[in-house]
């Protein structure tokens, strides 16, 4: 390894600490998008404060929206599916669908937890 | 809701339709897309269903006052205004005057995290948000598919996308969901038809022998009639159109009104002219005046001040036009008149079916009474012949349907003179021949009337004779020799008249001959009367001889009596 490369790597070890102390202080703003107040919608709403309590304690924004009240939403935030969380902040956007029931998938979805893909992925 | 009572009793009422406003597409469908349900379009990339989809709405907007949604999976709404601008559709006016909703449906794989149950309804809040808020009555969702490719849950968007349809037909919408064309299983490539049970059209994009042809045909269209034809159709600066040129029947309405050939002395020959709306096929080998005749019969309808549509497949426009020009016809100034319109393209140039499609769209924008096709063997170049008797025929009909003459030429070889490559003569009206004959070490024209449907038509002969000052038809000369034309014709005429001088000479000598006997027999009896009138001179004289004498032998005895002193009867008895 010459001498470009190790101060590249360098560089880029720094970068990964620096997001990694980043992710654990940045805030967390979340809209929740459901359908109603269907079992599966309180579900979903349910399991995302659970998630959001554990890991990320005072340092998130919950937003929960019908978008039976707010239909013109669905359209703004690019949504088909119900129910929808949306990670605002921090970037990268991300959208996770579903009951919000695999509780592994909504870390990865929100960047909390590394994805592992070998056991991930199906 | 209405349309689900209607939908209860389907068989007392006929399925009504919405009108697309896409030009042949209602014809073919007798009055367009079922009304108030989902019809499926689906074919391969870049065959026009995103255009039809479009179409429908916005000319729904537009020419029918029914505001529509346009979601899209795929192009932004951006990109979409950006396609049909130069169709002449303005989306943002429309979706300013509220009356075209685009949505366009983004979805990114990668930012997608599936975590447990969900549904569509999001989708359906969007759509249907989008509908009610402009009062909807169309909706297009191009191409719903696309959710495949953006959801892994395929159970999970089957189910939703039955639903979706469902929906849509509840709403009482008019819908068209477009499909990908998929491999070799299905209409789509993921079986979406199956949910769309009303209506399918498939789209394709066809190439046969480096010619590409678009067309349309119903696969389904549930309660209601349809041709199951494939139909040609079009993609231009104006948009889709379609081309209904199967369906037509024969109940065609003829007229008695005749048109002038453009020569005078043809028109003679068929006894007016040719019927307006007939059609006539000039048959002919190379070079036998097909296109002059043609030409002439352009010209004679631009004189009635009628449109006439030239299509040329074998010169263009400027050439025909000098060409004519040697001949002493001038079409240059119908062409800026605006009254001759030229197409002149190759055969090659597109497909049968596609110009057969653009004949249809220029008689549709320019409404000639009088079509010329110039000439039609050109085109069995790139069909077989069968099938260019059936677009001729197609043609044929779709012109007198409308009443428009029509002119076709064809090119003949020696030896099938009586025949057509494309075996097109049981569809003309009049067939007219042109053949060039060999004979004394020259070449000419022979013309004739083959056959002319309901009119009295002469079975001469005709030479035909092509000269700077036009076409001229002369008597050919027909005697025991047989046909004799050119300077053949004029020996035979030369001959005729040394024959007529010679016999009138000799006429003159025996009139010359007769006088001369007339005057002999006349001085004969001149003589003999003058002799008979010398004889009585001779008998007078001799009369009055006798009469003297007798007077004098009377005197010379009363001299004697006195002398002798004779008495006299009369003196004894008078005393």
């Amino acid at each position: 390894m010459d001498e470009p490369q190790k101060k590249a790597l360098a560089k880029a070890e720094t970068a990964v600490k620096a997001a990694q102390k980043e992710k654990e202080t940045a805030v967390y703003v979340l809209r929740l998008y459901v359908a109603g107040t269907t079992p599966r919608s309180l579900h979903a709403i349910a399991n995302v404060k659970a998630i959001c309590e554990e890991h990320l304690q005072g340092r998130y924004e919950l937003e929960v929206i019908d978008l039976y009240q707010q239909p013109v939403l669905a359209r703004g935030e690019q949504i088909i599916a119900a129910p929808t969380l949306i990670k605002k902040l921090p970037e990268p956007l991300r959208r996770i669908i579903g009951d919000m029931s695999n509780t592994e998938r909504i870390l990865v979805g929100l960047d909390i937890k590394p994805k592992d893909i070998q056991k991930d992925r199906r | 809701m209405a349309r689900r009572k209607k939908e209860a009793e389907p068989k007392l009422t006929p399925l009504a339709k919405c009108p697309t406003g896409i030009q042949g597409l209602d014809e073919i469908t007798n009055g367009g897309l079922p009304r108030g349900r989902p019809t499926l379009v689906c074919g391969g990339a870049g065959c026009g269903k995103t255009l039809l989809s479009m179409e429908f709405i916005v000319r729904g907007a537009m020419e029918f006052d029914e505001p529509g949604v346009f979601m899209s999976f795929e192009e932004s709404a951006g990109e979409l205004a950006k396609n049909v601008a130069s169709l002449g559709f303005d989306l943002p006016d429309l979706i300013e005057k509220k009356k075209l909703a685009l949505d366009h449906v983004f979805i990114e794989r990668s930012q997608i995290e599936e975590t447990g149950e969900y549904d569509l309804e999001g989708l359906f809040i969007r759509l249907g948000y989008a509908i009610d808020s402009i009062g909807a009555k169309r909706v297009a969702l191009d191409t719903v598919e696309a959710l495949f490719a953006g959801l892994p849950n395929e159970m999970i968007l089957r189910s939703e996308l039955r639903r979706l349809f469902r929906w849509l037909k509840d709403k009482g919408v008019t819908a068209i969901i477009t499909g990908e064309r998929g491999g070799e299983s299905g209409l789509t490539r993921h079986g979406i038809e199956e949910y769309v049970s009303d209506a399918v059209i498939v789209l394709d994009h066809r190439v046969v022998g480096q010619t590409a042809t678009r067309r349309l045909r119903f696969i389904k269209y549930r309660g209601s009639l349809h041709g199951a034809d494939e139909y040609p159709f079009l993609i231009d600066e104006t948009g889709f159109s379609v081309l209904p040129v199967t369906s037509l029947g024969l109940d065609y309405p003829v007229s008695s009104e005749r048109v002038s050939s453009g020569i005078p002395r043809l028109d003679h020959m068929l006894d007016g002219g040719y019927y307006r709306g007939s059609s006539v096929l000039i048959s002919g080998t190379a070079g036998t005046g097909k296109s002059s005749l043609a030409a002439y019969f352009a010209d004679a309808a631009c004189r009635r001040g009628e449109r006439c549509l030239y299509l040329a497949y074998e010169e263009s426009q400027d050439q025909i036009i000098r060409n004519m020009r040697s001949i002493g016809l001038d079409l240059e100034p119908w062409v800026k008149q605006g009254l001759l319109k030229f197409h002149a393209v190759r055969p090659t140039f597109y497909g049968l079916e596609m110009h057969l499609a653009i004949i249809h769209k220029l008689t549709n924008e320019y409404q000639p009474r009088a079509v010329i096709m110039d000439p039609i063997t050109n085109l069995s170049i790139v069909a077989s012949a069968e099938e260019v008797k059936s677009v001729l025929m197609r043609l044929v009909d779709f012109f007198k349907n409308r009443q428009i003459s029509t002119l076709f030429t064809n090119l003949t070889h020696p030896g099938q003179i009586e025949e057509t490559a494309t075996g097109v003569s049981s569809l003309m009206d009049t067939w007219l021949l042109t053949l060039s004959v060999e004979s004394s070490g020259e070449r000419n024209r022979i013309f004739f009337i083959l056959k002319s449907r309901g009119m009295a038509h002469s079975n001469q002969l005709r030479e035909f004779l092509i000269s700077d000052n036009g076409i001229d038809l002369m008597d050919a000369y027909v005697g025991p020799g047989g046909v004799f034309t050119g300077s053949a014709r004029v020996q035979q005429e030369g001959r005729e008249k040394a024959a007529a001088a010679a016999a009138e000479v000799e006429l003159e000598r025996r009139r010359a001959a007769l006088e001369r006997k007339r005057q002999a027999a006349e001085a004969q009896i001149a003589v003999l009367q003058a002799e008979i009138a010398s004889e009585e001179a001779e008998l007078q004289a001799l009369m009055t001889q006798e009469a003297e004498k007798l007077k004098v032998s009377d005197r010379e005895r009363v001299e004697l009596a006195v002398m002798r002193k004779a008495d006299t009867p009369e003196t004894e008895k008078g005393d």
